[in-house]
This record gives structure tokens, C-alpha cells and sequence, in this order.
């Protein structure tokens, strides 16, 4: 794929593409001599969007990532509409959230942008509502700082547990691990946690123990074992008991009776990445037999 | 952006797991992790993985006056650098302490160990001589820096080609490659660096750390090697106390991962030379056109064996004995039998094609790879056995096996 000759868009759909290849789009024969517009510029054939790793350029698209080029049929059936973007695992970026959609405004369809969301990364943004495990790397004053993967550390205030008043402050060191969901989460601002629910319940939230082990996966990883059809879980849960917290950026706190059993649902939860669930069947089998 | 921290939660269970000589990627104490080395396009060029932890390293030269105190020897120059690329906690351009710890001990390891023959580098004394600069660059992190830098240091050096010159009293010719090959460095041994992590002040040691392992360890020692067991660099770090018995056991070990270490380099070293010489495609350039992701997959995952046998054996007893008892099998000359009467033989047909291919495999200089190496000397094997009774129907080794196994022993076998 040689920078610069450009493929059409269709055929690089579920293939690598990388970094300065140039994708072409179908031509339209009523739109000869005026280049495509994508994005907020609505066609009356139904608009196309460039998602994450993608820009206009003259001829077409201009791959910015390398990863797997996806493409989506928008509603309607309109043929040139949709939404190409690549589906990468990049390691590390920066703090920004990926350039959604094509045009100067946010994409108007919802459906679309969720999609790009769920684009799998390691470098998680905080967004209001997640549940996450942080890490308290600082007590200061009335806030402790809790290190969440994002760019920047969360604030949690000493308040914002179950039953804790003035007088009664919950019992939180450096280093240990808190479940706790986002209340602020803005855009060039400190994001702000809490470990109680609108009823000020903890509902499942605060300090975690002192025991099991925490891992990071992708944030692909946990976006799938949080779905609610996600049998990973399940299947696992058959094997021996264990506790479980997953967090939406990516890290998971296990534990089980030993070591060797905590060690297991680690690497067995690793692996489920890259496993297909035919292949996940027979691993579990494979377990549950001896 | 900072690095993560680590949790008292993952602290306190990765040293209770190294109690239970247990490791988080299921190795063995001992264990060190999958080495591999691949070639870019470019002489001296190379990217070594070790587990997740990839460098990058390549060497470059130059024509400089040399130093004023030694007229006769070229310059070496080592540079290592990490990048937020490899882990968010490195900072770009900033000399932090594991830097200059990492960096000078890369120089301890292969300019003080005089593995690179500096005075052969020299064109005109007290003018003109090579310098040679290697530069280091890590791309992941995952535990073990050192190791992975020194193997790929030496690779690239090993690797590299500079151009040839050639002096005519006072002139200086450079060739191209085109005009004349270019020629290696001449390199003496290769030192390549073992690390040791301690834990619980020396009690437990562990080959290789991984990243987290390398932060709950109370201490480091760094051995570097040759596989002539000469140690040319030793390090400790971390500021614990060593027996000498663990120094000695970790020296012993060390000469065990260096012999297999530079067993693989210098595989790779000769694979990439032959496919150079072929025209094949070498280098990183490989991956490109098959369209397969180099990075972020999953290795094969440990699987607990514990109890195999026990399933093993279960099985065997449950299942039942093979149903069909051999005919006594006829024998027409020692070495030739037969089993079972007028069905057709299909395996002399197979013999034929397997003898051809053996006969252009060993036409051939050697294979490849590692793996079809292997497979030509099976080949070969079969072949020659083939040679030696020549007027045989039957004469795999398999067969033969067949042959000696009686038919009264089946079920003794399978209780």
C-alpha cells in the first residue's frame, strides 16, 4: 500500500492500514469536479464520517494510525453514507479525546459516536458516571489524589463515603485502592470521585481490601467483560469462587482463596483478549477438568 | 505524566507470590523470558524483545581525528535513551538517575570489556580513525532494560558493516558498498548482561525480572558475560548484603542464560546473512507486505500442569485397549517384516517421495530456519537408513517399533 496511489475505502475494510496511506472514496457521478464532503456537510446521499485515524485530504482519506480500517452502513441505506474509522490499539496518547466526526460540530448521530468510544485503548479519559479503581498516591488536607490512568489524578474528598462525617474519617493510606465512581469528569478540569451513590449509599463503592491483586487490560477488554451479555464472567465464576472489581479504565482487582488460584484468573482474564470464545471454551474446559 | 503507582495491595501479593515461588507470567525462578532479535534493512540495525520489553539499537560511523592520547584507536560511543514512548514515567531528554545507572553500565559492559577491537578501526594514525556510535533506544518497558539493551548492543555491532578504505600515501578512499563490500567490526567475545532481582533481603532471587517485579525488589545485581565464562562486568545495586555462595550460584547461572543467549544471536546473526545473500526479504521490511501485527499480541499462556499426569493417566485407564490384536507379522529378511496378508502397501510410494526430497534438501547448503534444520537432519537420517538395507519394502523407524511391540504386552501397558 504505497502512500500517495490511494485504495479504495471498501477494500481496506478489515485490513491493516497505516500511517500516510491514502483511502479513496466512491466517486459520485453527479459530484464530478467538487471534492467529497464528509461529515457535518450533509449530502443528500447520506452524510460519511471520518472517525478516529482518519482526515480529509484531497483524494479521499488520509490514515493517520496504523490499526484496522472499520467501516459502518449508516441508516437509511444511503450508499456512500457511514463511518470509516480505524480500530487501533495505541499505547499511550495524550490527554484528548480522539476528533470525532468529520465536520466543525459534533456529529449529530448518536449511534455513530458511540461507536467511536468504544474504540479499544490503554490510555483511559475519565467520563461521568464510570466506576473505576484508583490508586491514593496523596492525602492532602480534606481531598485524597487518586491516580486513575487518566492524565491528570482524581480528587476524592473524605466526605464522600458512606456514614463518614467530620469526626469519623474513613481509615485510607497511600497506596491502597478505592472503588469509586466519576462526579466530575470535564474537559481541562481535575475530575472529582465519590464513593457514595445519589441516596448517599456506598452501594458496592469505597476502600478495597487489603488482599487480591490488581492488573491493568485494555479498556476494550473491560468494555467487553462489562457488557451484559458478557459470558467471560460467568464461565469463570463456574471454576472456584473468587471476588472480582473491574474498573472502567482498564484495571481489574482480583481474588481468590490462593495465590496460584488468584494467578490463574489473572492470566486467565490476559489471555481473553486475544481468545476467540470457542478457544476461551476450551481453556475453560481444560481448567475445570483438573 | 507520572508513572503508575504501585498499589500496597499488588506489593504485598506479588512478594507473597515470589514466597510461593511463584511468578506473575507463570515462569520458574530460573526462567528467563522469550528472546527475540530481528534485523531492520539497514547494516546494524536490530530490535531485541525480551518478553514485552523491546530495543531498539542502531550503529552508525564516522570518520574523526582521534583522541590526542591514544592516536591509534577509534572512538566508541554508547548512547542509550528512554522515551515516554516506552513507559509515560520516562521524560523526554531528562537525565534521570536509572539513565546514567543504565547507560554506564552498558559502557562497563562493552567498552571496558575490550570486546570490540578499537586499534583496527584506526586509517591513519593520529589523523583519521572510525568512530563508532550505537545508539539505544527503548520502545516498551516491561522490566529488564539492561539485558535486553546489551543483547541488542551487541547484536548491532556484530551486525554492522563499515564502508572499506583504502590509503595511498596520503589519501584516503571510502567505497561505496557498491564499489567494495563493506567490512564488519572485528569484535573479540560478546558480553551480554544477566540480572538478578533479590527479595526479602537476598532470601529469594529471580532471573529476569519483569517491571513489576523490579519494583517490590530490595536489590539488583547485574553480571555480564561472555560465553567463555569470563564476567566482565558485575553490579550490585540496591544496597543488600550478598552471600557469596549467591554471588557464585548467580555467576553459575548467568554462564548457562549467556552460552544460550549467544547461541540464538549467532543464529540470527547467520540466518539474516543467508537471506541477505538470497535477495530474500530481510529485516523488518518482512512483515510489512503479509499484513500482520507485529505488536500487542499474546503470548502462549502458561498453563498449569500440575496435575497432567494424574488426568493422563486417568484417561489412559478408562479408555479401552485398541480393539484389533496384529497379525504375527511375517518375516522375509532381518530388517523387513509384514503385517497382515494381501493389503496393498502404501508406504514404499511415500518412501519415494520422502528419499527425493531429502536428496535435493541436502542439495541444498542448510535450511533456513532453526526448525527446518531440524526437519533436514530427521530427513536425512531416514535416508540414510533407506541406503544401508536397500532391498526393503518397509523401513521407517516407526515401523519397526511396530514390529517389536508384541501383541501379549498391549494390555499390560495400558493398566
Amino acid at each position: 500500500m504505497a502512500a500517495g496511489r490511494g485504495v479504495a475505502a471498501e477494500a481496506c475494510v478489515g485490513q491493516v492500514v497505516l500511517p500516510g496511506d491514502v483511502l479513496l472514496l466512491p466517486a459520485h457521478p453527479d459530484e464530478d469536479g467538487e471534492r467529497l464532503r464528509l461529515g457535518a456537510g450533509a449530502a443528500p446521499r447520506g452524510r460519511l464520517l471520518c472517525g478516529p485515524g482518519l482526515r480529509r485530504c484531497a483524494a479521499g482519506l488520509l490514515v493517520t494510525k496504523c490499526g484496522l480500517l472499520r467501516h459502518r452502513q449508516a441508516g437509511g441505506g444511503a450508499a456512500a453514507g457511514g463511518a470509516y474509522w480505524v480500530d487501533s490499539q495505541q499505547k499511550r496518547v495524550g490527554a484528548r479525546r480522539d476528533y470525532v466526526g468529520g465536520g466543525g460540530e459534533p456529529p449529530s448521530c448518536p449511534r455513530l459516536t458511540d461507536l467511536f468510544v468504544h474504540e479499544p485503548r490503554l490510555q483511559y479519559v475519565p467520563v461521568k458516571g464510570d466506576h473505576v479503581i484508583g490508586i491514593v498516591t496523596a492525602k492532602a488536607g480534606d481531598v485524597f489524589k487518586l491516580d486513575v490512568g487518566g492524565s491528570e489524578q482524581a480528587s476524592l474528598s473524605y466526605l464522600a463515603f458512606e456514614g463518614a462525617t467530620k469526626r469519623n474519617r474513613p481509615n485510607v493510606q497511600v497506596g491502597d485502592l478505592i472503588y469509586g465512581q466519576f462526579l466530575v469528569a470535564n474537559k481541562d478540569m481535575e475530575p472529582e470521585m465519590v464513593c457514595i451513590d445519589s441516596s448517599g449509599r456506598s452501594s458496592g463503592m469505597g476502600i478495597i481490601g487489603q488482599d487480591g491483586f490488581l492488573f491493568k487490560v485494555s479498556l476494550g477488554l473491560i468494555r467487553k467483560l462489562l457488557a451484559p451479555k458478557c459470558e467471560i464472567i460467568q464461565e469463570l465464576s463456574q471454576l472456584y469462587p473468587f471476588e472480582l472489581v473491574l474498573g472502567m479504565n482498564g484495571r481489574i482487582w482480583v481474588k481468590a482463596k490462593t495465590v496460584q488460584q488468584t494467578l490463574i484468573i489473572v492470566n486467565i482474564l490476559e489471555a481473553c483478549e486475544y481468545m476467540t470464545a470457542e478457544q476461551r471454551k476450551q481453556a475453560f474446559a481444560k481448567l475445570s477438568g483438573n | 505524566m507520572k508513572a503508575t503507582p504501585l498499589s500496597n495491595c499488588e506489593r504485598r501479593f506479588l512478594l507473597r507470590a515470589i514466597e510461593e515461588r511463584k511468578r506473575l507470567d507463570g515462569r520458574q525462578c530460573y526462567d528467563y523470558r522469550n528472546v527475540r532479535v530481528s534485523f531492520g534493512a539497514d547494516y546494524g540495525c536490530c530490535i531485541v524483545e525480551l518478553g514485552k520489553t523491546r530495543v531498539l539499537a542502531q550503529v552508525s560511523c564516522e570518520l574523526v581525528p582521534p583522541k590526542p592520547n591514544r592516536p591509534t584507536e577509534g572512538i566508541l560511543f554508547f548512547n542509550l535513551e528512554l522515551s515516554p514512548m516506552a513507559a509515560p514515567g520516562f521524560e523526554p531528554g531528562r537525565q534521570s538517575e536509572l539513565l546514567v545507572k543504565l547507560n554506564r553500565l552498558i559502557e562497563r559492559c562493552l567498552r571496558n570489556s575490550k570486546c570490540i577491537d578499537t586499534e583496527s578501526l584506526c586509517v591513519v594514525a593520529g589523523e583519521k580513525v572510525w568512530q563508532i556510535r550505537l545508539d539505544l533506544h527503548l520502545l516498551n518497558h516491561d522490566g529488564n532494560i539492561i539485558d535486553a539493551a546489551s543483547i541488542a548492543g551487541i547484536v548491532a555491532l556484530c551486525h554492522f558493516r563499515r564502508p572499506d578504505v583504502s590509503v595511498q600515501g596520503e589519501e584516503v578512499t571510502v567505497y561505496t558498498p557498491e564499489e567494495r563490500d563493506p567490512v564488519p567490526l572485528s569484535i573479540h567475545h560478546m558480553p551480554i548482561c544477566v540480572s538478578f532481582a533479590f527479595f526479602q533481603q537476598g532470601t529469594y532471587l529471580l532471573v529476569d525480572p519483569s517491571e513489576r517485579e523490579e519494583c517490590v525488589m530490595d536489590g539488583l545485581l547485574v553480571i555480564a558475560m561472555n560465553k567463555h565464562r569470563e564476567i566482565c562486568t558485575i553490579q550490585s545495586s540496591g544496597g543488600i548484603m550478598l552471600v557469596k555462595d549467591q554471588v557464585l550460584r548467580c555467576s553459575k547461572i548467568t554462564a548457562v542464560k549467556v552460552a544460550e543467549i549467544t547461541e540464538l544471536i549467532q543464529k540470527a546473526l547467520e540466518n539474516d546473512q543467508k537471506v541477505r545473500k538470497e535477495g530474500g526479504k530481510f529485516g523488518f521490511a518482512e512483515s510489512i507486505p503479509n499484513q500482520k501485527i507485529t505488536a500487542f499480541k499474546m503470548e502462549s499462556a502458561a498453563v498449569d500442569t500440575n496435575n497432567v499426569e494424574e488426568q493422563a493417566e486417568e484417561i489412559i485407564t478408562k479408555a479401552e485397549p485398541p480393539s484389533d490384536v496384529f497379525a504375527k507379522p511375517i518375516l522375509h529378511t532381518p530388517g523387513t517384516a509384514q503385517i497382515g496378508e494381501g493389503i496393498e502397501n502404501s508406504w514404499g510410494d511415500l518412501e519415494e517421495s520422502e528419499r527425493e526430497e531429502a536428496v535435493e534438501e541436502e542439495g541444498e547448503s542448510e535450511a533456513t530456519a532453526f526448525e527446518c534444520q531440524k526437519m533436514e537432519t530427521e530427513d536425512t537420517s531416514t535416508m540414510r537408513e533407506t541406503k544401508k538395507d536397500e532391498p526393503i519394502v518397509l523401513s521407517d523407524s516407526e515401523e519397526e517399533e511396530v514390529v517389536i511391540l508384541e501383541p501379549q504386552e498391549l494390555p499390560k501397558k495400558t493398566r
